[in-house]
């Protein structure tokens, strides 16, 4: 008993220092709970809140895009799209086999259908197919119970009705590439597209408009749980171009008839494009869903070019519709006046250095009409002679060759106009005066575009209005931007004789474009032929008399033509170039004739949602 | 020993023993496990599927069990002490030696309407076993060290079955309360300190002899955020839920750590986690009010037991119930490393309710036959 009671005394002093242990231990605990709870609760909190909230963003619809009369151009079509859940679907390389058989997927699909999944969680759906129609998509809801795992879900496919019509102006969206990426969290929605090229790049801040957002609670595998907050997204800007889409698909079928072409159709005094086209195109609406590799290879590869947009970025020489500039150039400079006579022997003698006319007999006596309507280049070799590079180089800049017009289209063209600066930065030589005769007649170092030609008609023929090409007419229903255009300062009987001549090379028997002429009343046209050489006729191919169609098609001359119409009270200024077309009036007057007259006929003059005036933007504060 | 039946004699009737069991003790367990099933509930999602109704079924019957354990005379006990402790090793040989076939670490017997784990059912036996042996020895005796080896050997036996499995955090704790009953037991205290010594001389050698798992989560313990989606994640999301739930908690089932399922194993080693996110400081000091309360009683009973077998399986019982609570709190506090020790009375998990509610039931045999006193071998003292 006694030995126990030892025991149990020492049992009880030991249990007190374990005890005294288990207190400390205790406290330790709780002052950690607490400090934990109280002391860091402000940083838990963060991390909780991160951890449980993340954010999922809505693309917002992109704005669309009409033509003048409203009819639209670029339009978000509902598509059916085929999704994958791979944690529902009991085998996935079997169901996208069963799905294969329901709707095209091709092996190279199935791949990349399975690269996704691999970088995606498996409750994640993966996009296998989009852009599929109703048939595809009814087909494939009927036989969803042996799909596990695919479900359709409805999505927004950009769509072009007009196609290659339109698709170097439009352009046309794609998946972002890296280079593009910016701050915008909307360009790593997978699957966002952005535009790629024409309106749809230049406007693409306008037209995309602002994402959505829904912030949902996700727990540890991301999952969502539920919605916190859903913010909708807005709606990209509409935008309303001043095209005309009858008239635009009408050129596009004009310039179809030759290989290579563009023409661009504008109002003379807005400075509105109403049509602008190249041939040959390509369909945009291949492009929003994503382009086979062979095909893209094969547009790359085409000599055509049909990627380009000739009319804004394919640079010519004007050959001879540059033959105004020069007039102008030498009756504002007092160099030439109406009366001024110039004999063409069929060549001109600079020194000892001879310069053919085109035609080898020669014109005899010709004044400015004259000259204009046979496109004697003797003549304007004289004019240019006596007006020297300096004026030329001027008036060309006046009448907007040379320089960018901040057009609505990425990839503009600058055109050049040389000069002696240019001449000396360039190649470090003193400028010639045989290369001032070169490019009285628009040869040489010359270069515009198709757009340039058509403003440079337009400023002709408007009274002397220092007109830009438009596209954008409004963004929204903001209204017309259209500013008044302010005045070069031409003088109006100069002008006037230019427009006579230029109305001669159309409606005079003996002008080179008459083949053209509009017979149909009460509409007409005037304008200038023009034939720019790819390469210098040589003295060997002159005297054996080579005729240029027989030369390869890239070696042969590019055929030009500017025109206005009507011939009273000019509305529409055209320029048509047909790449390697051999002649002017040959090629490329028939075409413009027939847009010009389409033009007329359908007047999309007859929509004006702003006058210039109303406008009210003060005269010179957008320089020409 | 023919009359005077009653208190502070050998033997009693069934009404007394009932009379005689500690009822607001057996209250603070309820409540305890009703803290657990609130939690289950909410760790479930607001449901009591799939954990917080099995749990309340399997803590009626442990608490069953726990009742009829404190009926059987402590002498039983006694008696039971060393065939409990051979079969509790046999049990454990067994699991390891399917689990060695199997190709696989299981540590549990399918029994049907539980998965019984030998290592939880020795750390109980391993408690008796060295009751029994400390009961029977002199004073003397424990200040011998040749004669300490047979209860070395007795803990050294499952410990080192319970690491092949492995399952350190339970070899640990059978270490710990083991370690506690030999001081108890009045082994000198010089003796702990060359044990202490010669373990942390030891360190190294069992470093080398750690799983890598083990070795990461001790290597993460020292500094979670090295790999914070890695093993060091268990413990940061711990924190995370534990810091943010602030002084009062989120809320009932408002913790967003658990049930968004950032929260690791929420149901069982973490569920002290879940409860303080939702319930704050407020909650989780409350609940460690409450095991400390089941500490202090057991303290009590122990003390007032007047033969050394019931004081030592007492304290036994009390000392492993306290090493859970604290690994387990340490842990999910990020103040130990974590070793997969669950809660005791509020983790989900049937052998762990059950064991530790037996183990009540031993101290509570104690309880009622406090004043019954025998002889080294539990024979009556006549």
């Amino acid at each position: 008993m006694n030995r126990d009671m030892e025991r149990h005394k020492e049992f009880s002093r030991r249990a007190l220092i374990l005890g005294a242990g288990k207190i400390a231990v205790f406290g330790t605990l709780a002052l950690r709970l607490a400090y934990l709870q109280i002391f860091e609760q402000k940083k838990f909190q963060t991390l909780s809140d991160k951890n449980r909230i993340s954010l999922r963003l809505l693309p917002a619809q992109r704005g669309e895009i009409m033509d003048r009369f409203g009819a639209p151009l670029a339009v978000n079509r509902q598509d059916f799209r085929a999704l994958l859940v791979p944690e529902q679907a009991d085998d996935v390389e079997d169901t996208l086999a069963r799905l294969a058989r329901l709707i095209p997927i091709s092996e190279d699909e199935k791949e990349e259908i399975m690269v996704e999944i691999d970088q995606h969680r498996p409750f994640s759906p993966v996009l296998v197919k989009e852009n599929l129609s109703w048939d595809d998509m009814a087909k494939v809801e009927i036989n969803l119970p042996d799909l596990a795992g695919v479900s359709m879900a409805e999505g927004q496919m950009r769509s072009y009705p007009l196609g290659a019509a339109t698709a170097h102006i439009i352009g046309y969206v794609g998946r972002v590439s890296k280079a593009e990426l910016t701050d915008d969290p909307v360009m790593s929605i997978p699957g966002y597209r952005i535009g790629k090229t024409g309106v749809e790049k230049k406007y693409e801040e306008t037209l995309r408009g602002e994402a959505g957002q829904i912030q949902a609670e996700v727990n540890v595998v991301g999952r969502e749980i539920r919605e916190l907050t859903h913010t909708e997204g807005r709606k990209g800007h509409r935008l309303t171009l001043t095209l005309d889409s009858d008239l635009q698909m009408q050129c596009q079928e004009y310039i179809a008839r030759q290989a290579s072409a563009a023409a661009v159709v504008m109002d003379v005094h807005t400075g509105e494009v109403y049509a602008l086209c190249s041939h040959p195109s390509f369909n945009p609406n291949v492009f929003s869903s994503g382009i086979p590799a062979d095909l893209w290879e094969g547009l790359l590869a085409d000599p055509t070019n049909p990627l380009t947009n000739k009319a804004v970025a394919g640079q010519y020489p004007p050959g001879s519709t540059f033959k105004m500039v020069t007039a102008m150039a030498g009756l504002e400079s007092g160099a030439i006046n109406a009366s001024t006579h110039v004999n063409c022997p069929g060549y001109y003698m600079l020194g000892d250095n001879k310069f053919h006319c085109w035609k080898s007999g020669g014109h005899g006596t010709v004044d400015i009409v004259t000259a204009l309507r046979e496109s004697c280049d003797t003549f304007f070799y004289e004019t240019g002679k006596r007006s020297g590079i300096d004026a030329i180089s001027k008036m060309a800049h006046r009448m907007g060759l040379g320089d960018k017009l901040d057009f609505d289209v990425p990839g503009e063209g600058a055109g050049l106009v040389p000069d002696r600066d240019w001449k000396q930065k360039r190649y470090k030589q003193k400028w010639q005066q045989g290369e001032t005769i070169v490019a009285a007649i628009g040869q040489g170092y010359m270069l515009a575009t198709p757009l340039q030609l058509a403003t440079m008609t337009a400023r002709l023929v408007n009274g002397g209005k220092a007109v830009k090409p438009l596209l954008v007419r409004s963004v929204e229903e903001e209204g017309s931007k259209i500013p008044e255009w302010p005045a070069l300062g031409f003088r109006k009987p100069y002008l006037d004789l230019i427009q006579k001549g230029m109305n001669a090379v159309v409606n005079d028997p003996r002008g080179t474009g008459h083949g053209s002429c509009i017979t149909q009343e009460p509409y007409s046209m005037g304008g200038k032929t023009g034939t720019a050489q790819v390469r210098r006729i040589t003295l060997a191919q002159r005297e054996a008399g080579i005729k240029n169609e027989s030369l390869p098609w890239k070696f042969r001359h590019h055929a030009l033509f500017v025109g206005y119409g009507p011939v009273e009270n000019p509305a529409y200024a055209a320029a048509v170039i047909v790449e390697h077309g051999v002649g002017g009036a040959m090629a490329a007057a028939p075409i413009a004739r027939d847009i010009l007259l389409a033009a007329q006929k359908r007047d999309p003059r007859r929509i004006r949602t702003v006058d210039a005036a109303e406008t009210a933007k003060p005269a010179g504060e957008k320089k020409p | 020993m023919t009359t005077g039946r009653g208190i502070g004699q050998d033997h009693l009737t069934l009404a007394e023993k009932i009379r005689l069991i500690s009822w607001p003790f057996l209250l603070l367990l309820v409540l305890i496990a009703t803290v657990g099933f609130v939690s289950l509930y909410s760790a479930a999602g607001g449901s009591v599927s799939p954990w917080a109704g099995k749990q309340a079924v399997r803590c009626g019957f442990g608490l069953c069990g726990l009742v009829i354990a404190a009926l059987v005379d402590i002498r039983v006990w006694l008696k039971l002490a060393y065939p409990a402790y051979a079969l509790g090793v046999l049990l454990l040989i067994y699991v390891d030696i399917r689990g060695h076939i199997g190709m696989g670490a299981q540590r549990w017997i399918n029994l049907g309407f539980l998965q019984l784990q030998p290592s939880e059912v020795v750390k109980i036996t391993t408690v008796l076993a060295l009751a029994r042996f400390f009961h029977g020895t002199t004073a003397e005796d424990v200040r011998n060290p040749v004669f300490l080896l047979t209860p070395l050997a007795l803990v050294g036996l499952p410990t080192i079955f319970v690491m092949i499995q492995p399952d350190l955090g339970t070899a640990m704790t059978i270490l710990m309360v083991a370690g506690a009953m030999f001081f108890l037991a009045g082994v000198r205290y010089w003796m702990f300190g060359v044990v202490i010594a010669g373990g942390i001389a030891l360190l190294p050698v069992a470093w080398h002899f750690l799983h890598d798992y083990q070795k990461k989560r001790v290597l993460t313990f020292f500094d979670p955020e090295s790999d914070p989606l890695g093993a060091g994640y268990h413990i940061t999301q711990s924190k995370i839920a534990l810091g943010s739930g602030g002084i009062f908690g989120k809320g009932f089932l408002q913790g967003s750590q658990s049930h968004l399922n950032f929260l690791p194993e929420k149901q069982t080693d973490f569920i002290f986690t879940l409860f303080t996110e939702e319930w704050g400081l407020a909650g989780g000091l409350s609940l460690m009010a409450l095991f400390a309360a089941i500490i202090i009683y057991g303290y009590f009973i122990a003390l007032s037991c007047q033969n050394q077998f019931a004081r030592l399986l007492s304290m036994g019982v009390v000392v492993n119930f306290f090493v859970y609570v604290f690994i387990n709190m340490g842990m999910v506090m990020g103040l130990l490393p974590v070793v997969g020790v669950p809660l005791p009375m509020i983790s989900y998990g049937g052998t762990a309710m059950l064991s530790v509610l037996f183990g009540f039931g031993l101290l509570m045999s104690a309880h009622v036959h406090r004043d019954v006193k025998f002889t080294r071998r539990g024979l009556d003292m006549a």
